[in-house]
């Protein structure tokens, strides 16, 4: 068999020693009506050759990022991977080990994780870092429950200007009723200031907003800041990592608990995923913060070392009073993001968040000197920014795909009041080339 | 042991950010190739002031020190990793190498459906292998982890009873439950009564009728259970749980025993989460990503989280999200990476190659379990296995003192991963041993020798044990020192590094 080296000669003493004839007398016990009395009705074996075949030919279908040229973000982007990342995560003592349970034998690992949660903590300003959580949404979503420890609070107010597919995991989490959430509508395109204050009250745990926000604008985090400690809430800021080498961290402007989604940092798209759920937090609030944490000590002969720590939060120990039944992290992606933020340095991240801001600038003035397209809103913006277009957008769309453009996100698609607007991401990978010719060809529709 | 050569450092230890020099470059921003801009202006005065200190390295430093790193974990090929309940098997390379063809890691998920046909088609693809699997009818692919599909069935079973105008409050969990499931309960707004094992192992059937009532929404099962033992009473648990109005999930992070053996679906399970990073053979990554996608019978179809990939008329594939969907519960459409791999490994092994895997873990896991009788350990349970068994280091312990933390130690010493160690938590000082059918006899046996062995030690040298592990590149460490002074993560030191 194809991954089992045991030998029909081998099996035969195995069954022997156990005192069967065959393997299937040890399923003797399984109540007649719970065995499959029939073969699994699943493919044949392939053998690698023509599984190779298969399986290139099921991903030559799909139009890869190498094939056009991409102007699609919303949480997922078409950044640079360094080289030396892939070559980092596809050592199999990384990738084929198991949550480091056993310190002795995965100081790898737990230093890996180490230096992620110092990078990250640089990166937010926060104190702490955990090991990483699923992906953005999710982080978002045990934010919210984490306030409501903390606060002993029991209502989030959550921005309208946040990522629908964030907003909606978060509802999804607190569905059981464990948390009210109340949503208050954007307008242009960055929170409603005096929404949010008013919506504030001494029962919120915490105000929970995005900047960058969905729809690419920077918002007021000052003000957010002030409006949720007045009322004794936590602010909970998500945020773009891979811009934090030319944005202010959220720490600078009160943020209690920081997410991300770290796709970004070295990890490919992967049509969505595996992502990387950033979540930083204050050193006052460790002991409510969800997800496993490394830290460092050192052994028996004082050398240093790491291990996982403070895990009396955590459901092996705690079960149904944990701080969260997540039993995982994204461990591969955040060794990911440590690779790639030790490989792009404080320069490199500096240049190619620079070189991101610059690239959509131009690209969204030079789209909206055409005509075709306005400013959805007044709101600054970094590497992602929302026009109007002047038409219909899935027409201009496929008629920009046959030209070999992701020509944006349609935000139609997530709420019928954003009909005919087009988020824009613009990544380092993005030449001037491909921003001309991009503009040239939305000229010519 | 440590060394003195000036030349050779420890592998572990001396951080990222103590490496290079201010001046070391590796990756390097591209050049600027439109104007630039006036970052304070066009950022609305959000511009950084103080950089993030990151570390200067260049790109034979980094290289070396993951190189280090790693040589400094234990994985899967490093050697025998027979940790109960994880399912360590190999990883087959040819699912690493799928995963990263560009058409697969170069996509996006907000792509129209047309440019991504390939992709919903191996999800979809994916779904019907794993319907098929569980016996089950609807399944979705994105919880990204066990922990996250037992959080999407619970809610969606919570959905279910709401639907139908009858919440309830409690859900059953036996005593010998992954923690996991439990903390599942709380998150969903449930209470956990707990259900004790019988003499053998399995749900005691007495104390669960007795538990049974109309506000029971669902008992949690993981059968084979965390003892390795397959519930010969499967079908009257399901049944009287069913009398009572309440569903039955499976958690599946035992899968592996039963492939094409048994399905829980036959079995009268309503949901089940599988972890495609134990059963399918994609890499545990060191702790994630994985995936727990969840199987659920018609019934509950219409409640799982969307969108989920149906196959139309003319054999297109779509995205659907159903009508009366729990909603999301992450981004996008799951870890599509994983599920690649997972795609890869099932097409590679067939219907007849997934069989074959859970006869040869369960013969493996009975083989040790004989291999092991009449030594230190008492073997918990001592029936027929599945794919894992619980030793009890119990008489160990009374007669030499020597814990089961300090065997798991020892074995550190002699290359192999340590068992699952005090779970079951209704095991006196467990040892819970999972071989998985890609380990080969002479491994198997050479592990029950290891065992012996280290048996011996004990009642000659207790203090040999206790002191244990020796050969590892750090020793045992000072966990407690861990929470009394945390450290968890590096600081600049003023200008030095900054």
């Amino acid at each position: 068999m194809r991954f089992i080296p045991v030998t029909c000669e081998e099996q035969v003493e195995m069954l022997a020693r156990v005192g069967v004839t065959s393997a299937d007398d040890l399923f003797s016990h399984v109540p007649e009506a719970a065995r499959l009395s029939r073969p699994l009705a699943l493919p044949a074996p392939v053998g690698e050759v023509d599984l190779a075949a298969h399986v290139s030919a099921l991903a030559g279908r799909n139009v890869d990022a190498g094939r056009v040229v991409s102007f699609l973000g919303g949480g997922c982007y078409d950044h640079y991977v360094p080289a030396i990342v892939d070559a980092v995560v596809s050592k199999p003592a990384f990738f084929t080990a198991y949550t480091p349970y056993q310190p002795e034998v995965s100081q790898g690992t737990l230093q890996a994780i180490y230096e992620y949660q110092s990078m990250i903590c640089q990166l937010t300003g926060m104190d702490v870092s955990n090991a990483s959580m699923y992906d953005g949404a999710t982080a978002f979503a045990e934010a919210a429950l984490m306030a409501s420890r903390v606060t002993k609070r029991h209502r989030v107010v959550v921005s309208g200007a946040v990522h629908p597919e964030w907003r909606e995991t978060l509802a999804t989490y607190v569905e059981a009723g464990v948390l009210e959430v109340t949503t208050v509508p954007s307008v242009a395109g960055v929170s409603d200031a005096d929404a949010v204050a008013s919506a504030v009250g001494d029962d919120v745990a915490a105000v929970m907003v995005t900047s960058p926000t969905f729809y690419g604008t920077l918002e007021d985090l000052a003000g957010l800041g002030v409006c949720a400690h007045d009322a004794g809430a936590l602010l909970v800021v998500g945020t773009n990592p891979i811009l934090l080498g030319v944005m202010e961290p959220p720490s600078v402007y009160g943020a209690d608990i920081v997410v991300a989604e770290g796709q970004p940092l070295g990890s490919p798209m992967s049509f969505g995923g595996p992502g990387l759920g950033v979540f930083a937090c204050r050193q006052q609030h460790i002991r409510q913060m969800p997800g496993r944490v490394a830290g460092r000590t050192t052994d028996v002969d004082g050398r240093t070392g790491f291990v996982l720590t403070f895990s009396t939060r955590e459901q092996h120990i705690r079960r149904e009073k944990a701080t969260s039944n997540i039993c995982s992290n994204h461990a591969l992606n955040a060794l990911a993001a440590g690779v790639y933020l030790a490989a792009v340095g404080r320069e490199g991240l500096a240049g190619i968040g620079e070189a991101c801001v610059a690239k959509a600038r131009y690209l969204a003035d030079a789209l909206v000197a055409t005509g075709r397209f306005a400013h959805a809103f007044d709101a600054p913006f970094a590497h992602e920014f929302t026009l109007r277009y002047h038409g219909d957008v899935a027409d201009m769309q496929r008629s920009l795909l046959g030209r070999g453009f992701l020509a944006g996100l349609d935000l139609g698609r997530f709420s019928a009041s954003d009909a005919g607007l087009v988020l824009f991401a613009v990544t380092e990978k993005r030449t001037r080339p491909q921003l001309d010719a991009f503009v040239e060809e939305v000229s010519a529709l | 042991m440590s060394t003195t050569d000036p030349v050779r450092e420890p592998l572990t230890g001396t951080l990222i950010f103590e490496r290079g020099a201010l001046e070391s470059r590796c990756v390097e921003a591209p050049v600027l190739d439109v104007p630039p801009v006036s970052l304070g202006e066009v950022l609305g005065g959000q511009a950084r002031t103080a950089p993030p200190v990151l570390p200067h390295v260049t790109e034979v430093e980094i290289a070396r020190h993951y190189e280090h790193l790693a040589s400094a974990n234990f994985g899967v090929d490093s050697g025998f990793y027979p940790l109960g309940s994880c399912t360590m098997k190999y990883n087959p390379k040819v699912d690493e190498w799928a995963c990263r063809l560009p058409g697969f890691a170069g996509i996006h998920p907000y792509q129209a459906e047309e440019t991504v046909q390939g992709a919903l088609e191996l999800m979809w693809g994916l779904q019907e292998a794993l319907a098929e699997v569980s016996g089950l009818t609807a399944v979705t692919l994105q919880p990204a982890a066990g922990a996250h599909g037992e959080l999407t069935g619970l809610l969606a079973i919570r959905a279910y009873h709401t639907a139908n105008g009858d919440p309830r409050r409690r859900v059953l969990v036996p005593d010998s439950a992954h923690g996991t499931n439990p903390a599942t309960v709380a998150m969903c707004g449930y209470e956990v009564a707990q259900v004790p094992s019988d003499g053998r192992g399995g749900v005691d059937l007495e104390a669960l009728t007795r538990l049974l009532d109309t506000d029971v929404a669902a008992i949690m099962l993981t059968n084979p259970n965390t003892l390795g033992l397959f519930d010969e009473n499967i079908l009257a648990i399901t049944e009287a749980v069913h009398a009572v109005g309440a569903l039955a999930y499976c958690d599946g992070a035992n899968l592996n025993a039963i492939l094409g053996k048994s399905r829980p679906g036959d079995a009268g399970f309503d949901v089940m989460h599988i972890n495609l990073h134990k059963t399918f053979g994609t890499p545990h990554g060191g702790g994630g990503p994985g995936a727990g996608p969840v199987a659920v019978t018609e019934a509950l179809a219409a409640y799982l989280p969307g969108p989920v990939v149906v196959r139309d008329d003319v054999g297109a594939f779509t995205l659907r999200t159903p009508e009366r969907s729990i909603g999301r519960v992450r981004s996008f459409l799951g870890n599509f990476g994983i599920l690649v791999r997972a795609y890869t490994y099932i097409r590679a092994l067939g219907g007849s190659g997934l069989t074959a895997v859970a006869e040869q873990a369960v013969l493996s896991a009975n083989y040790v379990k004989e291999l092991m009788r009449d030594s230190a350990w008492d073997i918990a349970y001592d029936r027929t296995c599945m794919h894992e068994f619980v030793l009890s280091g119990g008489r160990l312990r009374k007669e030499t003192g020597v814990r089961t933390l300090d065997v798991a130690k020892r074995l550190l010493d002699h290359g192999v991963h340590p068992p699952t160690v005090y779970f079951p938590l209704i095991v006196d000082e467990a040892l819970m041993i999972e071989p998985t059918e890609t380990e080969g006899k002479a491994t198997l046996d050479g592990f029950a020798a290891v065992l012996r062995a280290i048996a011996e030690e004990a009642l000659a040298d207790p203090g040999l044990l206790q002191s244990a592990p020796y050969t590892t590149p750090v020793r045992r460490l000072d966990e407690a020192g861990a929470v009394k002074s945390p450290d968890l993560a590096w600081r600049p030191r003023g200008d030095v590094d900054a």
